[in-house]
């Protein structure tokens, strides 16, 4: 993770140090081929699209919670960010920081490394559902012995215990409603079985 | 540790490779920059990187499509098609019913309208970007836009008027918006023979006062006129402000083959208004009041919904109140009647003259202080033209129609039949540069033209006749804008783009007077609409005798209810439908098989209504017509509809339960 950021960093300073240089030496616009070679690809996408109205998407949400900070960084880390804020519908099974914490040792690590981007994307994705289900909607699905068709392919098994609802085996702790779909909040890495 | 070292002088390997390309781009930049051959390509000053914005916006009216088009300058990309006097299935226009009431005029709904001239609002001489005001040509109506929602926010008709078309330009604080009669007609309208017309027509001036916080129109007063044809209007500003001038033709009150008859006067006149008189007058009450009927359409905020107000009374002034309008002398059938940024110079262009008039404020002030009158015409006094007169483009082209300023000393006048663009300079009335268009320009628009300050950067011409120019389309092809730089002496072609109806006229901002304060969303909790259903829980329907009211809600990616039975052949079905989303550019759309109407487009937290009768027994699917979310295909449900008579219980669910059970 430590490693992206300073690479980040480089790469932001590099980026602003050619566009204050090459405004100063012609101090008119570029080319326009020039202008579409001369930075890295500048954070593109509608994870980046603000406005102060609308209410908040579920990396939005994600973001503002310290509990999810490991999630944020491996959705970033992935190269899903966008997807993520997509007019979906989503539902979103995030786990905590604590959920990654179980993971055995050294297997965070190894999933965050650039060579592992597609593996830690597909385990993100098995997070997701491409659906709009609301706590009401799982219980309603538990009830009729339906499955979860996630993002990653996989199905998901969605039980009720008393008041409380399962899926995958771990429980629903906390459901926030966000603009483009839910968030459901465990304690466990939903990693997908091979 | 050894790693993390390996890894920081791997990163910083790349950084300082990245800098030293860098760096070997910005001198490749320079070298375009002094080379001159690349930078000044027309194709790179209009090209607008994918991701970047255009410098400025430009309202170009659709002329008969009624409409007004949002397009970017330079890319001349368009944006959105705003719709103001026609129906618009595609926005549900003038066919939900929230919206029906904006069309509706003292002749019933109107489904269409001929825009001529968009004005944008202005605070101290400098448009500000809050509204846009259009007129309607045909029946008299001036609309206004609102730059936050980019909707029609107001559409106001003028009594008293017919072709409604020296409008809608602004005074410099808005105070104003005006509106002129092209077709002089009895006033009041009455049953009269065509050729009693000469001293019998007369034609209204109507100001319509504008609300600075709500930009609310009424109309203030109208100015009783002989019956000429008033063809274009400009507000004085600066030294001028308060006064209005309008050009006149057919000053010879011809009632039939205009062409010929309208064309014997050497000279017809511009019309100068002072409406701070006006307003004295009207304080003093020397006017009268005249009963009319005339719709006010206002679009409500809060309720999302438009109603029309009848208003009934209109305060008349006579023309011929002592100070309150003179005429200037102006060659041939004067059309466009333009006023320099700093209100000095009145241009007017004689359709058929050869050169092109500037009138001088100041010498008009003189000649009415030193009544150096020619005559007068029932009852108003025409100025002599020697004492009004500043100087004359000689020989400028054929056929000027419409000039516009760039802020820094020089006017561009059209040409129709000469087909040209051609810059002048104020003052010495030179002739500078003469550029050629395609084909027989109309109006041009130069963003801030109608103020004291214009952005002298760009100049868009406006094309009524484009033949070859473009891939055919049959008979009718499309007509065209075309762009100019006017930053440098001489003007230069940029871009030719197509435009929807007739590019009549336009105008134009820079992007930040709007584009940052735009509306993204409506917010539920302000949603006032009597129908709104503001949680999926509230949705139900309600039979009151044949009428069935569907309170539906729409979120990613169902509606609710999404299954309705109990409805009947003969009853009438209210869509009463509430986007329940809060997020920005979450559209959803409804259509219901064979509903006589079109489709509803409604953005997040707002409700919007469509009537559907059906006549068919059976099970009608309806859907979301705006691909919403990747489960937009989902989005659809089914009403049942039972014969007449029939005893199928009303009854409305969601996944098999009644929403909120």
């Amino acid at each position: 993770m430590k490693y992206f950021s300073i690479l980040l960093v480089a790469l932001l300073i590099g980026s602003f140090a050619c566009q204050s240089e090459s405004q100063s030496a012609t101090g008119a616009r570029q080319a326009p081929e020039a202008q579409t070679t001369s930075a890295p690809a500048k954070k593109q996408g509608q994870a980046y699209v603000k406005d102060n109205v609308s209410q908040a998407n579920a990396l939005q949400v994600a973001e503002s919670l310290d509990d999810f900070s490991t999630l944020v960084a491996a959705i970033k880390a992935a190269g899903v960010e966008n997807s993520v804020v997509n007019a979906g519908p989503l539902t979103i099974f995030a786990p905590l920081n604590s959920a990654f914490d179980k993971l055995p040792k050294g297997t965070l690590d190894d999933l965050l490394k650039p060579q592992n981007k597609d593996k830690l994307a597909y385990i993100l994705t098995n997070h997701v559902a491409p659906a709009n289900y609301p706590l009401e909607q799982l219980k309603k699905e538990a009830k009729k012995g339906r499955k979860l068709y996630m993002a990653s392919g996989k199905y998901l098994q969605v039980e009720q215990k008393g008041d409380d609802v399962y899926v995958g085996g771990t429980k629903i702790l906390k459901t926030v409603k966000v603009s483009n779909g839910w968030i459901h909040v465990i304690d466990d890495v939903l990693v997908p079985e091979s | 540790m050894m790693k993390k070292q390996a890894r920081l002088l791997f990163t910083l390997f790349i950084a300082a490779a990245f800098l030293t390309q860098c760096t070997q781009q910005s001198g490749n930049n320079s070298g375009n920059s002094s080379g001159g051959a690349l930078a000044s390509s027309a194709a790179e000053r209009v090209y607008v990187k994918p991701g970047d914005y255009d410098e400025f916006y430009a309202f170009i009216s659709g002329g008969f499509s009624g409409q007004l088009s949002v397009y970017g300058l330079p890319s001349g990309r368009l944006f959105r098609v705003i719709p103001v006097f026609s129906q618009d299935p595609e926005k549900a226009y003038g066919y939900s019913e929230e919206t029906k009431p904006m069309l509706m005029t003292s002749k019933g709904f109107i489904p269409w309208g001929d825009s001529h001239h968009p004005d944008i609002s202005q605070t101290d001489g400098t448009v500000d970007g809050r509204w846009v005001f259009l007129n309607e040509n045909n029946t008299p109506r001036i609309a206004r836009v609102n730059l936050k929602t980019f909707e029609t926010d107001e559409i106001i008709e003028i009594p008293n008027s017919a072709g409604n078309h020296s409008s809608a330009f602004v005074t410099e604080n808005t105070e104003y918006v005006v509106a002129g009669t092209r077709f002089a007609v009895p006033f009041p309208q009455k049953d009269m023979p065509i050729s009693d017309m000469k001293g019998n027509f007369k034609a209204a001036l109507s100001f319509i006062k504008v609300d600075p916080q709500t930009g609310r129109m009424n109309i203030a007063f109208q100015i009783k006129m002989p019956g000429f044809d008033y063809d274009l209007s400009h507000p004085g500003r600066g030294k001028s402000h308060g006064w209005f001038f309008f050009s006149t033709y057919n000053t010879e009150e011809a009632n039939s083959l205009l062409e010929v008859n309208a064309s014997q006067n050497d000279k017809d006149f511009i019309a100068a208004v002072n409406w701070k008189k006006a307003e004295e007058y009207i304080k003093q009450g020397k006017f009268t009041t005249q009963k009319v009927r005339y719709a006010h359409n206002i679009w409500d905020h809060e309720t999302h919904q438009a109603h029309t107000k009848w208003e009934t009374e209109v305060k008349v002034l006579d023309g011929s109140l002592p100070g309150l309008v003179y005429f200037l002398p102006t060659p041939k059938s004067p059309h466009g009647c333009d006023v320099s940024p700093d209100g000095e110079y009145i241009i007017g262009s004689g359709k058929l003259a050869a050169e092109l008039t500037a009138h001088s404020f100041t010498k008009m002030l003189k000649a009415i202080e030193d009544k150096a009158y020619a005559g007068e015409a029932y009852g108003i006094p025409i100025l002599k033209y020697e004492a009004v007169n500043a100087g004359a483009v000689k020989n400028p082209g054929l056929g000027p129609l419409h000039t516009e300023f760039d802020g820094k000393g020089y006017a561009y006048t059209t040409f129709f039949i000469s087909s040209e663009v051609v810059k002048w300079k104020l003052g010495t009335w030179e002739v500078v540069d003469r550029q050629p268009v395609y084909y027989s320009v109309g109006h041009l628009m130069i963003p801030g033209g109608n103020s004291r300050h214009p952005f002298g950067k760009y100049l868009v011409a406006m094309n009524k006749i484009t033949k070859d120019r473009y891939l055919s389309t049959g008979p009718e092809v499309c007509q065209s804008a075309q762009l100019f730089d006017i930053t440098g002496e001489k003007m230069k072609l940029l871009l030719d783009f197509p435009t929807v109806g007739e590019p009549h006229y336009a105008a134009g901002c820079p992007r930040d007077l709007v584009h940052p304060k735009t509306t993204k969303i409506y917010k539920l909790g302000e949603n006032k609409h009597p129908y709104a259903t503001k949680s999926e829980k509230d949705a139900h329907v309600v039979r009151k005798g044949n009428e069935v009211h569907i309170y539906m809600t729409m979120i990613r990616s169902h509606f609710a209810p999404d299954n309705i039975e109990g409805v009947k052949v003969g009853d009438k079905v209210y869509f009463h439908v509430t986007n329940l989303e809060q997020d920005y550019d979450v559209p959803h759309g409804i259509a219901m098989i064979g509903a006589n109407n079109s489709e509803l487009l409604i953005m997040p937290g707002r409700t919007e209504t469509f009537v559907w009768e059906p006549k068919q027994p059976g099970v009608w699917p309806f859907y979301c017509t705006d691909f919403c979310s990747a489960l937009h295909q989902e989005m659809q449900g089914y009403v049942r509809v039972s014969p007449r008579g029939s005893n199928v219980p009303l009854s409305w669910s969601l996944d098999g339960e009644k929403p909120g059970e």
